[in-house]
């Protein structure tokens, strides 16, 4: 088949599948963004893995925990759909390791204090979201599918952040104090969590011909902002940018100007949290080396007996 | 020793009386452990009543290359449809 063919399906809105022809250039970029999406999905569970021990009450620690479950589920459904494409786990996981392949910078600013359990699930969670919601539509089946079983988990995941926000913004002015802290730290890294603009962002224009993204990064994070403003305002929290303004003309909220340079340099390994993320993931990993190589002898004693 | 472990696709009966339908997979080294974590992976929030694993390459698939060729035949067989016959004049319930 050649490109023009497939190019001809991709505009008839029909899913692509594994063993259906595609351009190398779709299933490396297919593969690029998917393994990032997972590697975000497990890098992000350690931010909020850190409060699990910590959590205020029985129902908030069990909220957590469930959230934090999802997470790993997230990261395995992706995984599940980037091997599709013909690469292993385990080639994957080196990738993250030997810092090939990235995740999202997000996650590597600290969490440090209970409010940010309320940030992260509110706003981090929120824009994945937004993101999310539109990538079910992404042309690739198995990433579409899995998108799709992703967005029906999300949901709590936003409410239960939202929720802390709410209590807290509510409580002492101590508590109010930390929710603002929070809001501070996490706002404008969670607006950059969509990527560069669209002026910045060079494979923007084949990931949206071949409909792999539906909608560029400029307009998903305008859309997280219009509607995460009102919520801010709602429980009486400020959004910390001088420059955010409703635009009537527009009928969107104007904002102010993102620091890409800090974002570079956290995306380039120099964010307060990089080394210890990923130091973490590598020593889990090596740490189930030994559960790993077990129920492999296990299998095979067993199938030994059996046969 | 080899890191890649088996891989099982996994389907899921949602409720009882319906049937089993794909919803992706799972590694595992033997066959319990692929239902424990199908189990753990896609049945958290009470999405089945019963669950399926099979090994990944024991699914023979056809071709989707050669999909048209594969199912054309059905095509020139409109009399297999309900459709294609033609019934008397105000005959009714058929
Ligand atoms: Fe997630
Ligand atoms: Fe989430």
């Amino acid at each position: 088949m050649t490109e023009e063919k497939f190019q001809k399906r991709i505009d008839r809105e029909e899913k692509i599948e594994p063993k259906d022809w595609m351009p190398e250039g779709y299933r490396k970029h297919l593969i690029r963004q998917i393994s990032q999406h997972a590697h975000s999905e497990i890098i992000g569970m350690q931010p909020e893995g850190n409060w699990i021990s910590r959590a205020p009450s029985l129902r908030a620690k069990m909220i957590l925990l469930a959230k934090v479950q999802d997470e790993a589920g997230h990261g395995l459904y992706l995984y599940s759909a980037c091997e599709t494409l013909g690469v292993s786990r385990q080639e994957l996981v080196s990738q993250l390791h030997s810092g090939k392949a990235k995740y999202s910078s997000i996650f590597n600013y600290p969490t440090l204090s209970w409010a940010d359990m309320g940030a992260i699930g509110w706003l981090v969670d929120g824009a994945a979201i937004v993101n999310q919601v539109s990538l079910q539509r992404t042309s690739f089946g198995p990433y579409s599918r899995g998108m799709v079983k992703i967005c029906k988990e999300e949901s709590f995941h936003q409410r239960q952040g939202y929720e802390i926000m709410a209590q807290m913004a509510q409580g002492t002015s101590e508590q109010k104090a930390m929710a603002q802290d929070a809001l501070n730290r996490f706002w404008w890294p969670s607006i950059m969590m969509f990527g560069p603009n669209d002026s910045d962002s060079p494979r923007t224009g084949n990931a949206m011909k071949w409909k792999i993204k539906r909608k560029t990064n400029d307009e998903l994070r305008q859309e997280f902002i219009d509607k995460t403003v009102n919520q801010a305002e709602i429980i009486g929290l400020t959004i910390p940018d001088k420059d955010l303004k409703w635009n009537d003309e527009r009928q969107h909220y104007d904002f102010g100007e993102m620091d890409w340079d800090e974002f570079w340099s956290v995306v380039n390994g120099n964010g307060p949290c990089n080394k210890q993320r990923l130091n973490h993931h590598k020593k889990a990993h090596d740490d189930g080396q030994w559960v790993r190589e077990a129920a492999k002898s296990y299998s095979q004693k067993k199938e030994l007996i059996a046969n | 020793m080899s890191e890649n472990r088996t891989v099982w696709e996994v389907f899921i009966q949602s409720k009882n009386g319906l049937a089993h339908k794909h919803v992706g997979n799972v590694h595992a080294e033997d066959k319990i452990m692929a239902l424990e974590n199908a189990r753990e992976l896609y049945t958290r929030r009470n999405e089945g009543s019963c669950i399926w694993v099979v090994k990944s390459k024991d699914i023979i698939s056809s071709e989707s290359e050669d999909g048209e060729a594969f199912f054309d035949p059905s095509n020139d067989k409109m009399y297999r449809h309900p459709t294609f016959y033609t019934m008397p004049e105000g005959s009714k319930y058929i």
